[in-house]
């Protein structure tokens, strides 16, 4: 508040000389309506608020009303959906494919994670140790996160070709048979996944290095000590210390592999069938996957996977509140 | 310390930021208003982001206007795009005056009432083929005209059917194409190759095959459906074609087949320009039917198109520009610009056998071939096709057999269309 009184004080005497020039005399200042200062903060704030009005409360509120009616095209353009309720909700929950695109997103979502963060955590703590060739060892790492995420699907799909694919090249070498990574229902959840992992890892790596650097290095040379091995520190200082870094990465990770649509969609477009139809993926379908968009369903299974992001966002709080009062 | 500024300014600033907010948002909406009113420009949108600014096409879009005494302001979109966004634009009141449509949408978006009819226009369409012309219509009203058509055969790579003694002209039903490919295994090559992805491009592969057994989109699970998808089935378990048909686009199904390891290639007749310049002899059959003869392959390609306008003045010249784009000339202009079209009229096909009678095959094969939204079904096709590609999917990858997957798509489009 100081450098803006002054900054104004200036432009008043000497047209924009800067923040040297001497406060205004405070007895002039107290002329001022006391409620004029409100007045004030909400014009400061507007902008913000027309940004978050705008940009997040409407899309929001627009999702919330597509899914409590029934938009086909034609009410879509003329705006006089019919108001359904709970209905689209109804036929999301009992349609056939509710049950199995839970299935997926459970199974792609914590497998992802599991391993991103357990592979991110490791090599973290890998990198922790300056070595010749660290950085650009661990600059590489990131690549994933560099590429455009079509270009990594699609090397990915065609690494995984089942007849002409690296990996059944690879395999064959050692007599194993063709494996049909992404035609077969049995395996084609595990594949997108896998690639998945893979482009999660950078992030967690990230991460998780820089809560590294927060801790201090005393610690380290005390265990050290005291006799205690590598295990022992990592499970003793790294991971307790580690534990606020590791519970955001987490979350953050949930929400971004709870909203994946690319990867799958370039490398099975859901299928086979609807083997790695995911919510995110069965929403996107309906809107825009097929030649009749149906926005409404769409935008109600995009409502349930906020409300689960949501959900995760309130328990990390809790957990946060509780360690923080401990 | 807290009330040392100036609350009069801020407030002002504060105020002129949302104002200036306020009016780009209005400088844009009088934007658009101002290419609707009846002034001399006249708004295009197609599908054909690869013709830039001055190309051939956007030439002729232009000249089109000319003739008509207005400049045509051009927008291209990608396909998808398009559709979506004259739907938004409908929503927001100011459609484009002319939209190059994709024909299934043609009747999506004729039925939310967005598409003035040919009758409104003043076109005469007499001269289109019928089964060409079928996919814009809807409820005995014709919502536009098609520019040109594109269809599914199957080229061969005639090296490949040499090397295991297969005559193409043999291959004229299902059996002896299977036996075709047979030989072509036995000769260390892939049979065939197509594209069964989970997309509309999956239905659009696999309907030749779906109508050539004689079934109908309006009964998924007839026994002639059945034995379609068993067809295909079989070729993937004997190995006939790549186990990778199951996620394949048109795109790589192509790909494939420019490796020169592959007999036979199911695509459009966007390829030719491609397959003459592969590195190996290549030929075009058409798809058979079961049993013999020619099966309907869906047809592919634009609609030309005029939303809704609330000036009903503008459609005069609408009409124009429409009329310059669909003579003969026009037509076979279009072919060639898009390697290739095949003009909708008798006329323009002739036209066009004359300057390129390689083109014959494609030509009977548009002749024979049939709209996706036909037979009235219009916006129940997308529906239907979902449930198809899906049901062929389950059935390739081996989730269920065809006859189960069959039934239980056509259980969800009963459930879905009631």
């Amino acid at each position: 508040m100081t450098t803006l009184a002054e900054t104004k004080a200036g432009r008043g005497s000497t047209g924009g000389a800067g923040s040297d020039v001497p406060p205004a005399p405070p007895e002039k200042l107290r002329r001022r309506r006391p409620h004029g200062t409100r007045w004030a903060a909400i014009g400061f704030a507007a902008p913000l608020l027309v940004y978050l009005v705008l940009f997040y409360v409407y899309p929001l509120w627009r999702n919330i009303d597509l899914s409590i009616h029934d938009y086909n095209i034609r009410a879509f353009v003329q705006g006089d959906a019919d108001f359904v309720g709970w209905q689209n909700y109804v036929e999301i929950f009992s349609s056939s494919i509710f049950a199995q695109a839970l299935a997926n997103t459970a199974f792609f979502t914590i497998v992802s994670i599991a391993f991103q963060f357990a592979l991110g955590l490791a090599l973290a703590v890998f990198f922790r140790n300056y070595f010749p060739l660290s950085a650009p060892l661990r600059a590489l790492f990131l690549m994933p996160w560099l590429l455009p995420l079509i270009v990594s699907a699609s090397t990915w799909s065609w690494m995984l070709n089942s007849e002409n694919g690296i990996v059944n090249s690879f395999l064959e070498a050692f007599g194993v048979g063709q494996i049909n990574w992404l035609t077969s229902p049995e395996t084609a959840l595990l594949s997108v996944t896998l690639a998945n992992i893979w482009l999660g890892i950078p992030f967690c790596l990230v991460i998780l290095y820089s809560g590294l650097q927060n801790i201090p290095e005393d610690v380290y040379e005390a265990a050290s000590l005291d006799g205690a091995g590598a295990w022992r520190q990592f499970w003793s200082i790294t991971f307790p210390l580690l534990r606020p870094v590791s519970a955001i990465t987490l979350l953050l990770g949930l929400v971004y592999t709870l909203k994946v649509v690319d990867v799958i969609w370039v490398m099975t477009a859901g299928g086979p069938g609807s083997s790695t139809t995911t919510l995110a993926i069965w929403s996107y379908r309906e809107a825009f996957g097929t030649g009749q968009p149906d926005f409404s369903p769409a935008a109600a299974v995009g409502n349930i996977l906020i409300l689960v992001a949501l959900l995760f966002g309130v328990i990390h709080l809790q957990l946060q509140r509780r360690q923080e009062a401990r | 310390m807290r009330s040392t500024f100036h609350t009069a300014t801020t407030v002002t600033a504060a105020l002129a930021a949302i104002s200036l907010l306020a009016s780009c948002s209005g400088g844009d909406a009088e934007g658009e208003d101002g290419n609707g009113a009846a002034s001399g420009t006249y708004t295009w949108w197609d599908p054909y982001p690869q013709h830039e600014e001055g190309s051939d096409w956007a030439n002729r879009v232009q000249t089109c206007g000319e003739e008509a005494g207005v400049t045509i302001e051009r927008t291209a979109y990608d396909t998808t795009a398009l559709t979506n966004q004259t739907i938004l634009a409908a929503q927001e009141g100011n459609s484009p005056d002319v939209v190059l449509l994709d024909n299934p949408a043609v009747s999506t978006l004729s039925e939310s009432g967005l598409l003035s009819t040919v009758d409104e226009l003043g076109l005469d369409t007499s001269a289109v083929d019928p089964n060409l012309v079928a996919a814009g219509e809807l409820d005995g009203e014709t919502y536009g005209i098609p520019i040109g058509a594109n269809t599914l055969a199957l080229y061969y790579n005639e090296d490949v059917l040499e090397e295991a003694g297969v005559d193409p002209a043999s291959v004229t039903d299902w059996a002896s194409l299977t036996s075709a490919l047979e030989d072509i295994q036995a000769s260390g090559n892939e049979g065939m190759t197509f594209a069964g992805i989970g997309t509309e491009e999956g239905s659009f592969q696999f309907l030749p095959w779906f109508w050539g057994s004689g079934a109908d989109l309006t009964d998924l699970d007839s026994p002639e459906a059945v034995e379609a998808l068993e067809l295909w089935k079989g070729w993937v378990d004997d190995g006939l074609v790549p186990n990778t048909v199951i996620n394949n686009s048109q795109n790589t199904t192509w790909e494939e087949f420019l490796t020169g390891n592959f007999g036979f290639v199911e695509n459009g007749t966007w390829q030719v320009n491609s397959a003459a310049d592969a590195e190996f002899p290549t030929g075009v059959i058409e798809i058979p039917a079961q049993d013999g003869g020619v099966a309907p392959a869906p047809t592919g390609g634009e609609f030309i198109v005029a939303p809704i306008q609330d000036d009903v003045e503008r459609y005069d010249v609408t009409r124009q520009i429409v009329e310059c784009m669909t003579t003969p000339e026009g037509f076979v202009e279009t072919a060639n610009t898009f390697a290739y079209y095949i003009p909708p009229t008798e006329e323009g096909q002739d036209a066009l056998l004359e300057e390129n009678e390689d083109l014959e095959t494609w030509v009977s094969a548009v002749q024979e071939a049939k709209g996706r939204t036909s037979d009235n079904l219009g916006t129940d096709y997308p529906v239907i096709s979902e449930e198809l590609w899906t049901a062929v999917q389950n059935a390739l990858s081996g989730s269920a057999t065809p006859q189960e997957a069959l039934e239980e798509a056509q259980a969800n489009v009963e459930a879905e269309l009631g």
